[in-house]
């Protein structure tokens, strides 16, 4: 007497991304930590000191945060308009600001009042900078002029007049005091030297420029504008290296992992993306929930702080090691060991009568009905829903493990309104999968063949059968449409590529061509 | 064309066991059952094999105990004489002649000192009863099948079944009521008679039906005043019933493999014993009622105690057509074949055993006699003996679903498992399948499958980086769209032959580039070889216009043509094509020779359904030429009926005579200490005769010996001063013991010299 053997259930091969390196550090991150604003987040700044606190500012105030504080341990709130471009000195003493009201102020990070107010822009400042030596500050404003500051004295030292457009983006060198970039959206990057009274070096982005990024060594600039993120490599007098385009829609920040070895924007299409700085592929994605206006890394790449246009600033920690390591081991308390050996020691007597324990079979629910031939209560069980959704391949299998025993008619049959629109919700769902389509079309033709006299009879089985109709059609639309691109490919390979790639494009080709031939037949009977 | 006397077709084993319910003897330790020409004795503890009862001419086709003597037997067979064995020493006692075909055999307990003998003539469709060689004709138009008829209590009655009538007649009053069935009832169902049996003690005829029902006779010593009432569980035609000898269970088989076990007159009340692993075609018990029996239609047999704890005696499976071909596991050296459905089985030749089956599907096994359920067709080893690959098939109306499943070697289990599944690796049947032929650990090795879709496809062994070795596809080749039918790897596996319809491509392995065609236009190539060794330059194949052909590869010319019909090719030394043609006689040819050098007509009755060779395990020392191809190997093959063949030389079968006489399992004999001493005194002598060849297993016994002598009653013994001696010597055998011991493994070591010396002549088979 052999032991039931329990449906083979089909392992498909995983898609999607594979597990690199790169996603194993870029997912070590926890759960992010949401701070509602009070309107959208323009900009973020890490502090260059420990303990790293970072400025955020939003609509008129900015908040500077601890690394591990959820609530903020300083506000400045003393703007009459919406403030902008928030940064930190490289000592973290001072704060500069600009703001929609054109004055650009300068704060004590210990205080509460502006130090300074440099006033002189007529339009509102979207650009402002300390130089390395720490006692100038650069602006640029939508007036399109770029101010250099001295901070004893609050005035002003220079004024640079040549972008066309507003100038919302720049950054200076943090190796040489005299040198700053700005970008502007007259589609320019400008490279300045306070020593002299022009611009020493022009790169034309192509787009309106939102953000500017300097390598440590400052010898390659980053520039993003429009769906572009370029390369300028500034030793060969502002030459192009790459130009990438992996967003769809506007990026609007771009930052640098701790050893420069990553590149990160981020973008209005919601997401940010990870490059490799040596060949400029991307290597990782995050998601989020709206339009990301800012973006920065904490040193070491303790955490990531995004700001969405949904004015909520989301943080991110990266998990400590002792915790990476307890997700990945069970969460659950197993039996203690003793529990295992329990009476597994005993060493038989010379008269003692063995008595042989059955082992018990476990069997999965659809197995045990399958094992009585309840074909329907089978069938049941497999479209439950958890096993319907997140596994749906056990509920092909059932199905097949059916039609195999050639009771699959019968497990369909005699279903009510409720049972039968299960069935075909499962079918609607799956059925143009590629991993189960043969499987499927063979119950979608059984279903039509015993329920075809009751059509009509209920709405909600007819609405679901109109929308397996308009499925199949789309999907065989689909299909045409791969075959044409398949042919218009095979004619392009056909004279440059050798004699077995061909083959095996037109065994594609084959594939393709069957899979509509089933649909197309399941079309007809409908 | 000479005949070579002194080569001999001889049987070895296999033969169908299913052909007629076995019969148990009274003390539940025998199986006796018809098997092909002879009747095989099993005993029930072992499996093994105790006996073979030869001495019928054609097949044996019933087997039944003497009533008045539970150690004799009687046996009837086709060639019309019904013969008395003493089954226990397998000796014949009396031949009766009858003179006409007999096609089942029946006794009565009841009547002293006569013995009932039935016997069946189809063709005059009458039935004859023996009284000591007087035949008297009692029931005409019988059926010829055996479970159509049954003695009634105490032998009184005699129930025949034949198509929708029941007849039963009495034997003291002569004569005989017939009830009949009408042709269909109300749902249109069949209710034919498939079996009848009787209770042993009441007055009631218990029939099975093709429709599945089983009716229990009562009363029908009347004519009109019969009744009977229906037992309904099997959904097919029932097929087969038994009582058992208490009367208080009655038992039944059919397709469903489910024994069904009905509680006499408490007709709700039943158990089941499922997925007994094919349909039941016979069920007996024992006489004592300990056992049961069942025989299945892939001829295996189970016993079952009756707490149904299985006690499994699978002899030898078989099916109506082996699709895997025979293979050799270059490991075990096993007979590799379809077994049951989905597996394959591994058949040791040595000792004409099933070693095991292994699960090659991995799916329920669904018991409908009209339902497609995944077939094993093809199955390759490769040299070595590490994979295995295994195609399935399902065949639904015009789909079809095909699996490619490699199976690595575990050291550890000691089995095949699973390593890669492929599935619809071909769009189409594939019609070959083989593995390169490792030469070193170096190169990866390279199985080819070619399909009836026009493509042949290479898949290589690759290692990915987490989940260890698996395979995937490397190349996919066709030649003008034609459809490849066999493919074939030379000897040192840097050439692959594929035939395509009458054209022969050969590629080369490393580059999978197409190196030449060769060509021999009439008939569609069939199979296709390469030489071995000296002849590894020859590519030798046969087509369908029944021609043998021989291409020699460094001059790409067409060599020998022969008119023959089928052949397969030897792994050692050097290839030799036997082939079978239609008057089923063998020819032997070396690659470089067109003459045969062996040729003989006539092996077996009846149509060779597949044949192999098989590398020995010791290589034989024939200096004659024409026996000469089998000093490497053996040729098996099989007949229609299931029976394993083989070519042996005399010299051979002289030395398997003398083996097997010392390798006789006696069960029968209990162990008593005297049977310990008389045994180890008769091996004693033995051994000083015959040193080297003395068996080992009964030195475990030495030691216990002495002191059961002392526990065992005076009583029992024999006189003091025979086992004085006896005694004595016993006390001393640790040392002989040693000796022994010492010499055996003296002779294992001379045998692997004589292995090294195997390999140096270069053979591929290296025994382990």
């Amino acid at each position: 007497m052999a032991s039931f053997k329990p449906t083979k259930i089909h392992v498909y091969p995983k898609l999607g991304e594979k597990v690199t390196q790169d996603t194993l550090y870029w997912k070590n991150y926890k759960a992010p930590i949401q701070i509602k604003q009070f309107g959208a987040v323009s900009n973020v700044a890490f502090s260059p000191v420990a303990p790293y606190n970072f400025a955020v500012t939003a609509f008129t105030r900015i908040h500077i945060y601890g690394p591990f504080s959820q609530e903020p341990i300083k506000s400045f709130t003393r703007f009459k308009d919406t403030a902008y471009s928030g940064r930190f000195r490289s000592d973290g003493q001072l704060l500069v600001a600009g703001c929609e009201d054109s004055v650009v102020r300068l704060f004590d990070v210990g205080g509460k009042t502006a130090l300074r107010m440099f006033k002189g822009h007529t339009k509102a400042v979207h650009l402002t900078d300390f130089t390395s030596d720490r006692y100038q500050i650069v602006t640029g404003s939508d007036d399109y002029s770029c101010r250099l500051w001295d901070i004893p004295n609050a005035t002003e030292l220079n004024t640079y007049r040549e972008h066309t457009d507003y100038i919302r983006c720049g950054v200076t060198s943090k190796l040489n005091r005299d040198l700053f970039i700005t970008g502007s959206y007259d589609h320019t990057v400008k490279l300045f030297d306070v020593r002299t009274d022009k611009s020493v070096m022009t790169m034309d982005h192509e787009q309106p420029v939102e953000s500017l990024l300097l390598y440590p060594s400052e010898g390659l600039l980053v520039s993003a504008g429009g769906r572009f993120v370029k390369v300028w490599d500034l030793l060969k007098q502002g030459q192009p290296l790459v130009s990438l385009r992996n967003h769809h829609k506007t990026v609007t920040c771009l930052c640098l992992s701790k050893n420069g070895e990553r590149l990160l924007s981020a973008s209005l299409d919601r997401h940010v993306k990870v490059y490799n700085t040596t060949n400029y592929k991307v290597v990782h994605n995050f998601d989020y929930p709206a339009s990301i206006l800012s973006l920065a890394l904490a040193p070491y790449d303790e955490s990531i702080v995004v700001g969405m246009t949904n004015s909520v600033l989301s943080i991110k920690h990266k998990k400590s090691p002792s915790e990476s390591k307890d997700s990945t081991s069970q969460q659950r308390r197993r039996p203690s060991y003793r529990m295992f050996v329990k009476g597994k020691n005993y060493i038989p007597k010379q008269d003692d009568f063995l008595v042989g324990k059955q082992v018990k079979e476990h069997l999965a629910k659809h197995d045990k009905q399958l094992k009585k031939f309840n074909v329907s209560k089978a069938l049941d069980t497999a479209l439950e829903s958890w096993t319907r959704r997140r596994k749906p391949e056990v509920t092909v299998a059932v199905i097949k493990e059916l039609n195999r025993r050639g009771t699959l008619k019968n497990a369909l049959a005699g279903r009510d309104e409720q049972e039968l629109s299960r069935i075909l919700n499962f079918l609607i769902g799956n059925l143009v999968d590629a991993r189960f389509t043969l499987v499927l079309v063979t119950p979608a033709e059984m279903i039509l063949d015993i329920y075809r006299s009751i059509i009509g009879q209920s709405p909600v089985i007819d609405r679901q059968l109109l929308r397996l109709h308009e499925l199949l059609e789309r999907e065989l639309d689909y299909q045409r449409e791969l075959l044409e691109v398949l042919g218009m490919l095979d004619t392009l390979f056909a004279s440059s590529l050798p004699r077995n790639a061909v083959e095996l494009s037109l065994k594609n080709l084959c594939c393709c061509a069957r899979m509509e031939n089933n649909t197309f037949c399941l079309l007809e009977v409908l | 064309m000479v005949e070579h006397a002194d080569i001999r077709v001889v049987h070895r084993g296999g033969s169908k066991i299913n052909f007629r319910a076995p019969v148990i003897s009274d003390d539940s330790r025998l199986l006796l059952c018809a098997s092909g020409e002879c009747v095989k004795v099993y005993s029930t503890s072992t499996e093994e094999c105790v006996h073979h009862l030869r001495a019928h001419t054609d097949v044996v086709t019933g087997v039944v105990l003497r009533p008045s003597n539970h150690l004799q037997v009687y046996s009837c067979s086709m060639d019309g004489t019904i013969r008395l064995w003493d089954f226990t020493d397998a000796i014949l006692i009396k031949t009766y002649v009858i003179g006409q075909p007999i096609y089942s055999i029946y006794a009565s307990a009841q009547h002293n000192g006569m013995f009932h003998l039935v016997a069946v003539h189809l063709q005059q469709s009458t039935e004859q009863l023996v009284e000591a060689r007087e035949l008297s004709v009692v029931i005409s138009h019988v059926s010829s099948n055996p479970a159509a008829i049954a003695f009634g209590r105490a032998g009184e009655y005699l129930a025949s079944t034949k198509g929708l009538q029941l007849e039963v007649f009495f034997l003291k009053k002569q004569k005989s009521n017939r009830f009949s069935l009408k042709e269909e009832n109300k749902k249109g169902r069949k209710n034919t008679f498939s079996c009848v049996t009787c209770h042993p003690t009441d007055d009631c005829i218990a029939t099975g039906h093709e429709d599945g029902q089983i009716r229990l006779w009562r009363n029908f010593s009347h004519k009109k005043e019969y009744t009977y009432s229906t037992l309904h569980w099997h959904h097919t035609t029932v097929g087969s019933l038994c009582f058992t000898p208490e009367g208080t269970n009655l038992l039944s088989g059919g397709v469903e493999s489910v024994l069904v076990q009905w509680r006499y007159n408490q007709d709700t009340q039943r158990d089941f014993l499922p997925r007994l692993g094919a349909a039941i075609t016979h069920v007996t018990v024992s006489p004592d009622g300990t056992l049961f029996t069942t025989t299945h239609s892939d001829n295996s047999k189970s016993c079952y105690t009756l707490t149904a704890q299985a006690l499994l005696i699978c002899l030898y499976c078989s099916r109506e057509s082996i699709e895997t071909d025979l293979l050799i596991d270059p490991r075990s050296k096993a007979l590799v074949m379809n077994g049951k459905p989905g597996h394959l089985q591994f058949y040791s030749l040595q000792r004409d055993k099933l070693m095991y089956n292994l699960d090659i599907v991995q799916q329920e096994y669904i018991y409908q006699s009209d339902l497609q359920q995944f077939e094993v067709v093809k199955a390759a080893f490769n040299s070595s003996g590490n994979w295995l690959a295994t195609v399935e098939r399902e065949q639904k109306d015009a789909e079809l679903e095909l699996n490619l499943k490699l199976w690595a070697f575990d050291d550890q289990t000691q089995s095949f498992v699973l390593n890669t599944t492929i599935s619809a690796p071909h769009e189409n049947r594939i019609t070959a399948l083989c593995f390169s032929p490792a030469t070193d650990s170096q190169t990866t090795t390279v199985l080819v499958s070619s399909s009836k879709d026009g493509h042949f496809k290479a898949w290589q062994l690759t290692y990915l980086q987490y989940e260890g070795p698996c395979w995937s596809c490397d190349f996919v080749g066709a030649y003008h769209g034609l459809v490849p039918s066999c493919c074939c790897f030379s000897a040192d596996g840097s050439l692959l032959a594929v035939s395509f319809q009458e054209v022969v491509t050969v590629w080369s392995s490393a580059s999978w580039e197409l190196l030449t065609t060769l060509s021999q236009p009439p008939g569609d190539i069939r199979d296709l070889c390469f030489g071995q060794l000296s002849c590894s330059k020859y590519l030798l194949g046969t087509s369908t216009s029944n021609l043998l052909l021989c291409w020699n590869l460094l001059t790409c010319s067409c060599k020998i043509t022969a008119p023959l019909l089928m052949y397969t090719s030897l792994p050692t030394f050097a290839v030799i094509a036997a082939s079978f043609s239609s008057l089923l006689s063998v020819f032997v040819f070396k690659p470089s020779e067109p003459r045969p050098i062996f040729s003989q007509k006539a092996v077996c009755s009846g149509k060779v359904m597949r044949a192999v060779f098989a590398p020995r395990e010791e290589m034989l020392e024939s200096c004659e030429e024409s026996s000469q191809w089998l000093n490497r190997c053996q040729l098996y093959f099989l007949s229609q009926h299931m029976d394993l063949m083989t070519f042996t030389t005399k010299a051979e079968e002289d030395k398997l005579m003398d083996s097997s006489k010392q390798l006789v399992i006696d069960d029968t004999v209990a162990m008593t200490p005297f049977h310990l001493l008389l045994g180890k005194r008769r091996k004693e002598r033995e051994d000083s005769a015959r040193p080297y060849t003395a068996g080992l297993p009964m030195s475990l016994t030495h030691v216990s010996s002495p002191s059961q002598l002392l526990q065992t009653p005076a009583h029992v013994l024999p006189s003091t001063s025979y086992l004085c001696s006896m005694f004595v010597r016993s006390l001393l055998i640790s040392v002989t013991d040693n000796r022994s011991v010492t010499q055996y493994s003296y002779s294992t070591n001379t045998h692997s010299s004589a292995f090294t010396g195997f390999i140096l002549h270069g053979s591929t088979s290296v025994p382990k």
